[in-house]
Formats: structure tokens, sequence, C-alpha cells
């Protein structure tokens, strides 16, 4: 090191284009945004299209203000509903794949099974849960649940299964119990995978249960956009969708900041480069 | 007194008995405290020999004795490592080093009350390696040969009466490796495992080894013996002098027959 400084170097330039593109990054998501709303807005003005085919973005945001009570009050109950599914669905599904990813008796025997299970439209089942449970929350809440309890499970089944061999022997020639490989190894190496799936299934948690909300409820986000359209009132509805989207988002930031928290040595960049031995 | 003692071992992978055969009759002792270097054709089952050593596949037929004890299952007194050196992303170098005082007792029931004197010693084991100042470096900070340093920690950290080393420097330039040697004998002579290191490479049998023992091809057995008589502590001189680049032709000699012999 001290031979190099006394070189005769040329000083260090400071990355300027990367700081433009770090700053670049940052804004694009919303750029993009306001770009969409441009364009649709533009679309719907040159084609004259009727407010109750595609509102304009400036209608919709007029009538999600002049709704704002009732849709923040939906939303909530959408929110809830789906939070709630989507609790049982990461606690469920963290067991299940623990489970199924640790022993490959247990994979053979009811993977088969679950994929059967989640190949049922969730929608058909809905009818059921209300002939068990009432028009309310309760079918919302499993709708949910069963909707993106799947992809954690799979997930985190693969990130405890996929353990490699050689770090499995280290493990067990020290003695190592099954449950401590699991609890060492397998748990902590599944946790990128876990979160992955987190993104994927809070977006799925929306789905199940504003659907649900649409068939067989008197609240929600879904009800709301269900009653809107039937009185043609096609801005609302599009606020509602908004609504949904806003929550899906910040959701989804939600998980992918935990994931940061978390998993941080899963998803290292090129900026912690490698010390020389 | 012999600390492994296999006798007549075969072992045939696959449930049925139908898969292939990659030991068969393998008679192999080591004394305690011994250092035994194996090596031999590619695909001979050297690495299958850790396993059955260490109890971690049951052998399927013979008899494998270690420390006096018939083995059946995998043993919890050994140190193992690979040529990948399978740290824990997640882990910093030191708590990857620490994890073999999570799991064998008596030290997992210690670690939480006598934490400091553990991590002192994880500490001066790093140091040994030349690793000092990167305890708190997480293994992809390190590179290839740091991260093999601190995978041979981890299999001494407990004291281990028993090393096995699969290959442990066969993915590493021809400098660390050398490097790396006389880190190992250093860490050898400090404490005095038994050790089974498994190799390709016939200088650092040479070099590393109290006795080569010369595997052949599949199904593998021991056909050739040759005992390494060099003072220790070695230096790195020693694997350019005459008596051991004799040695290590002799061996050579010894692997092309056993290739021939397969082919």
């Amino acid at each position: 090191m001290a031979a190099a400084e006394t070189l005769d170097l040329p000083p260090v330039r400071p990355h300027r284009r990367a700081l433009g593109r770090k700053a670049l990054r940052r804004l694009l998501p919303w750029l993009v945004i306001v770009a969409i709303f441009v364009v649709w807005e533009l679309v719907v003005r040159a084609f004259a299209i009727e407010q109750f085919i595609l509102p304009a973005p400036s209608a919709i945001f007029a009538a999600g203000w002049e709704w704002r009570w009732p849709i923040l009050d939906n939303s909530w109950q959408t929110l809830m509903t789906t939070v709630v599914g989507f609790g049982f669905a990461v606690v469920f599904g963290l067991l299940a794949g623990i489970a199924i990813g640790s022993s490959t008796l247990v994979y053979d025997g009811f993977y088969p099974a679950l994929v059967g299970f989640n190949s049922i439209p969730k929608v058909a089942v809905i009818p059921i849960l209300v002939i068990w449970f009432g028009i309310g929350t309760v079918p919302a809440i499993i709708t949910a649940f069963l909707i993106s309890f799947f992809p954690i499970l799979v997930n985190v089944a693969a990130g405890i299964a996929t353990v490699e061999p050689e770090l499995k022997d280290v493990l067990r020639a020290l003695g190592a119990k099954r449950w401590q490989v699991i609890q060492k190894v397998g748990l902590p190496r599944s946790m990128p995978y876990f979160f992955a799936s987190l993104k994927v299934a809070i977006t799925f948690a929306f789905v199940g249960s504003i659907v649900a909300e649409t068939v067989a409820a008197n609240k929600g986000i879904g009800n709301l956009m269900l009653v809107a359209s039937s009185r043609f009132e096609v801005p609302l509805a599009f606020a509602g969708l908004l609504m949904t989207s806003i929550m899906g988002i910040a959701m989804y930031l939600v998980c992918s900041l935990l994931e940061r928290r978390t998993t941080g040595w899963a998803t290292r960049g090129i900026e912690t480069a490698a010390p020389r031995a | 007194m012999n600390f492994v003692d296999l006798d007549r071992v075969s072992l045939r992978y696959g449930e049925d008995g139908d898969g292939t055969l990659a030991l068969h009759g393998t008679t192999l002792r080591v004394a305690t405290g011994e250092f035994v270097a194996v090596v031999g054709p590619s695909g001979c089952g050297k690495s299958t020999l850790m396993k059955v050593v260490t109890g971690l596949w049951p052998a399927s037929a013979g008899t494998v004795i270690v420390s006096g004890r018939e083995v059946t299952g995998p043993l919890s007194i050994v140190g193992m490592a690979f040529q990948n050196p399978t740290l824990l992303p997640w882990r910093t170098t030191l708590d990857n080093v620490m994890l073999p005082l999570e799991i064998v007792s008596p030290h997992c029931t210690r670690l939480r009350k006598e934490r400091v004197a553990y991590v002192t010693k994880a500490r001066d084991l790093l140091g040994l390696v030349g690793l000092k100042g990167f305890e708190e470096h997480f293994p992809w900070q390190l590179s290839g040969g740091m991260q093999q340093r601190a995978s041979l920690c981890r299999a001494l950290i407990h004291d281990p009466s028993l090393l096995m080393l699969d290959e442990p420097f066969a993915a590493l330039d021809m400098f660390t490796r050398e490097e790396l040697w006389l880190a190992l004998q250093d860490l050898w002579l400090a404490r005095r495992p038994t050790v089974i290191l498994v190799t390709h490479d016939l200088r650092e049998a040479v070099f590393l080894a109290d006795r080569v023992l010369v595997m052949s091809a599949r199904p593998g057995r021991i056909v050739a013996e040759r005992a390494v008589t060099l003072p220790r502590p070695r230096k790195l001189d020693v694997t350019y002098e005459p008596t051991s680049i004799a040695v290590v032709h002799e061996l050579r000699e010894h692997i092309s027959a056993a290739r021939a012999s397969a082919a």
C-alpha cells in the first residue's frame, strides 16, 4: 500500500454519471406513473371517449375526492381482510414449507395433493365459503389466505430442500440433529425465497379479498366497485381500482423493506466489493 | 493405537444394491494423531471413503471402527472441510467459525455462559491462519483463499479428534495453496488431531502427510502406501528436494498403474 501511495498517480475522478443515474433510478417510477396518466388523459380527450366506458384520470381523481370517505372506509375493510388472510398464509405457509422442504417423505406425500388443491380457481370456492360462513368478512379472509398460501409454501420448501449436501454433512458430522440443520442452515437459507414469495403473495391476497368482496360481501373495495359500476358510476369504480393499486404497492414496499432488512446478504450489490487476500 | 480402523469395507450406492460399487474391500488403519493423505485417480471413491469413516453413509459390508467404537451413525467428533468452503453467507466469519460450538456438546451448553472465552479462542484460531481483522467480514467479502482458511478454522474450533479434509485446497491457486499447507501443518502440529486428507495433488500429499495411501480406480481400495519421513516442521522448499520428488514420482507410478488397470 505504502509503495502505491508514493507513486505519481492521477487524482481519483468522482463518478458523475453514476450519481446522475442514481437520481434517475429513484425518480423513474414516479415519472412512469405520471406519464401513464398523462397519456391516458390525452387519449380519452383526443378520441372523446365516453366517461362510462373509460373515464379520464381527472374524472377518476375528482370522483375519488368526492367519495373519499366511503372509499377510505371500504379500503380499510379490504386492507384488513387482506392483511389478516395474508398473515395466516405467512404462518401456515412457513410451517408447511418447513415440513415439506425438510422431509422427502412429506414432500412426496403431500405435494401432489397441494398442487391439485392449488389448481382449483379460488373464485369457484367462494360460493361454498358463503354457504359455510355467510356473506361478509370471513369468506374474504379465507379467499385471501387460500390464494396467497401456496407461493409462500413452495418457496420456503424449495429454500430448505436445496441446502447444499456438503453443508448438511458438515453439520451432521458434528452430531447435529435434523431440526438443528433446519434451524441453523435451512431456515436462514430459505429466507430470501420466503421474502420473494411474500411480495408475490401480498398482491395475490389483494386479488383474493377483492374478488370475494365482489361476489359475497356488503363492504370493501370490491363491493364498492360492484355497486359503482352497477350504477354506471364508472369513475368511482376506477377510483376503487386506483386505491387497490396504491394499497398493493404500499404492502409490497413493506415486504421488500422487511426483505432488505433481514436478508441483505442475499441481495448484496457490487458496491461492497471484496478486498483482496 | 489405531484411531481409525476400516476392515474390508465395501460400499454400494443406491437403495436396492444395484447402484455404483464405490468401495470394495478397503482396509485402512490410521494411528491416533497421524496425518494420512489418500490419493488416487479421479472418481476412485476418495470422497466416499470420507463418508464411510465419518458414518454419514453406512458401509454395505465390513467394519468401520473409529476411536475404539464401531461406527453405526454419524460421528459427532469430526471436523470437516471440503473443496467448497460452504460458509454461511448470513453469518460473519467469526460466527461461521463458531457454528460447531453451537452444536457439539459440551460446548453448546457452555457457549452462552463462556461466550467471551470462546470468542477469544475463535479469534486466536483465525489469527493463526492470517485472518486477523476479518472476523466481522461476511464470507462474500473474502477471497476464495480466505474463505477456505475460515472453513479450516470452522473444522478445528471444537478441537475435533478427527479431521477429515476432502480436497480442501483444490480450487485455489498454487501460491495460496502452498500458504495454506503451511497453515494446516502449523494447526496440526499445535493440536495433533488425527487427519485424513483426500487430495489429487501428490506434492500436497507428500508435503503434509506422515503416510500416503494410493487408491485404485473404482471400486476403490488401497493398493499402495508410502511413509514420508521428512522431519517436521517441513518448509516449502522440501517439496523441491530430491527425496520428496522421488516419493512423488513413486506415487505417480502407482496411480498410473491403477488407472491403466481400470482402463
